[in-house]
């Protein structure tokens, strides 16, 4: 299959890899995926006092355009608060890499990933 | 040392080079000598049957059977349905009871599918972890209304070489046609349709270094199979497959596979010192598990699976390589391998195979190139994956809950 720049790109040079450790009171983790399907991202955003996402990092086990996707929205996560990260959707992830239809699937787990972050940093918070 | 071409063709199980001393022995068949092999009037054609007959003894020689027992046809794939439908359909007063294997290739389970849409009943047999048959059930599958049995020689993803001798026998013995599809096996291992109990036998031209588009049927004459034709028309072929004979493809399969018999065994010799040290320079790194068996297989394959490192992105990172992934994720379907899967391989290691085969022209220095790069980009996703890290964390993945989508 051919794959568009941008995935190379992310795929060759991803960006933020990398583990926050997972007990941290500032950080939200999400796994999402299975190995069943053959991929799985793990993203983890580090949220401000402000609520505002300072640093994100990522680990994905699948094909090249899961992980561009997941190396992209650690990108794009950053500098935005937890709602405007929820406002992130998969078809702009599908867009800006230019995801043939097969890999969309890709896109939905990126989206699903931010989600899965930013509900375990609330659910640490709301908690107390 | 001599300068590496990229990227290195590790893919002859997928199709091979034509031979040049193959290409140079067509040339003329589609200029000079382009005559009908059936136009019974003139030079052109005789000169044309000439080459085809001469081409079917060379078919009939590296797998010892009588050349009257060849057909041609456009491949495997074809070759794999004249049988099985034709044989399903000759016999079907006898029984409707067909019996395969869940690691053949598709050209043979797809032909099963359709004729369990036309009434038979196949049971499709579960393979050993090692990718073999187990004979005992095999035996247990047998019913007094099974008419056929197909199994293949050598599986084009693994490798690995089933017992035909024993299923022939079991086969002979109960009046059971029995088709081995064996487009993986010319020119790797020893066919002899003299004492094999094979009835019907599936051939390819472009596994063995002749051109794509041309294969064969061996139909046994003593005992007399019978088929149904499915392809009709002018009667060629004995009536069992009509159309004009692909003289110079013809002409290219017989070249390849005289040359297959000649060089053999010297060739398979070397191929196996590259497998060999192929798997030695992999075997190294942590979590690799060879698929299939290594003693019951053809020298040519090294079917591996990396663990935690997903397939389609591997060959990613080692574009430098022709390999194929066991995985499927290039299609939609996001299936690993069914193969792998039939062998009970866990749903990690089904998505992390890599199917490396050797052939012909590969050399030390390729080899050589492949484990260094192997190496290098196998540790660089592994420090991608989330699932290595929990692996080196100590989680047991079996007891994860997956948040499947
Ligand atoms: C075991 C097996 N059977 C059948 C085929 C199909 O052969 P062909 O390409 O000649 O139709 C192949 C090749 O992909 C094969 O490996």
């Amino acid at each position: 299959m051919a794959y568009s720049n941008k995935v190379l790109d992310h795929y060759e040079n991803p960006r933020n890899v990398g583990t926050f450790s997972k007990g941290s009171e500032d950080v939200g983790t999400g796994m999402v995926g299975a190995p069943a399907c053959g991929d799985v991202m793990k993203l983890q955003i580090k949220v401000g006092a402000n609520g505002v996402i300072e640093d994100a990092k990522f680990k994905t086990y699948g094909c090249g355009s899961a992980i561009a996707s997941s190396s992209l929205v650690t990108e794009w996560v950053k500098g935005k608060t937890l709602d405007e990260a929820l406002n992130i959707r998969n078809t702009d992830i599908a867009e800006e890499l230019a995801l043939p239809p097969v890999k969309i699937h890709c896109s939905i787990l990126a989206e699903d990933a931010i989600k899965a972050a930013v509900n375990d940093y609330r659910q640490k918070h709301d908690s107390k | 040392m001599t300068q590496l071409k990229f990227p290195i063709y590790l893919d002859y199980s997928a199709t091979t080079p034509v031979d040049p001393r193959v290409a140079e022995a067509m040339i003329p068949y589609l200029t000079e000598h382009f005559g009908n092999p059936a136009s019974r009037s003139h030079s052109f054609g005789w000169t044309a049957e000439h080459a085809v007959e001469d081409a079917r003894a060379q078919v009939a020689a590296l797998v010892n059977c009588d050349p009257k027992e060849i057909i041609w046809t456009s491949g495997a794939t074809e070759s794999d349905n004249l049988a099985i439908k034709g044989a399903a359909q000759f016999y079907k007063s006898r029984g409707q009871h067909i019996i395969t294997v869940k690691t053949e290739h598709k050209a043979v389970l797809d032909t099963c599918r359709e004729l369990e849409r036309q009434g038979f009943e196949v049971t499709y047999l579960p393979v050993l972890d090692n990718g073999l048959i187990d004979i005992e059930a095999f035996k247990a599958a047998l019913r007094p209304d099974t008419i056929l049995v197909s199994v293949m020689l050598v599986n084009n993803e693994i490798g690995v070489i089933q017992d035909i001798v024993q299923i022939g026998d079991i086969c002979r013995e109960k009046g059971i046609v029995f088709h081995v599809d064996a487009a993986q096996a010319t020119g790797k291992v020893h066919i002899d349709l003299e004492a094999l109990k094979v009835d019907l036998m599936s051939f390819s031209a472009h596994k063995t270094y002749g051109p794509k588009g041309i294969g064969a049927l061996y139909i046994r004459r003593k005992p007399r199979v019978r088929l149904e034709a499915q392809m009709h028309g002018g009667g060629h072929e004995r009536g069992f497959r009509s159309g004009t004979l692909a003289t110079h493809q013809i002409v290219g399969m017989g070249e390849a596979f005289r040359l297959a018999r000649e060089e053999m065994d010297a060739e398979n010799e070397r191929i196996l010192g590259l497998r060999n040290r192929l798997w030695q320079g992999l075997s190294d790194i942590e979590e690799v598990y060879l698929n299939g068996d290594l003693a019951a297989r053809v020298a040519h394959n090294l079917n591996v699976s990396f663990n935690f490192v997903e397939g389609e992105s591997l060959i990613m990172a080692i574009k430098e390589l022709a390999v194929s992934s066991g995985s499927a994720c290039t299609s939609a379907s996001l299936e690993p391998s069914y193969v792998l899967r039939a062998l009970g391989r866990n749903d990690e290691l089904a998505h992390s195979s890599i199917r490396f085969t050797i052939g012909r022209f590969t050399t030390e220095a390729e080899i050589d190139f492949a484990i260094k790069l192997l190496h290098e980009k196998i540790g660089k996703l592994r420090e991608l994956s989330p699932l290595w890290e929990m692996f080196k964390d100590g989680v047991d993945l079996n007891t994860v809950e997956w948040a499947a989508h």
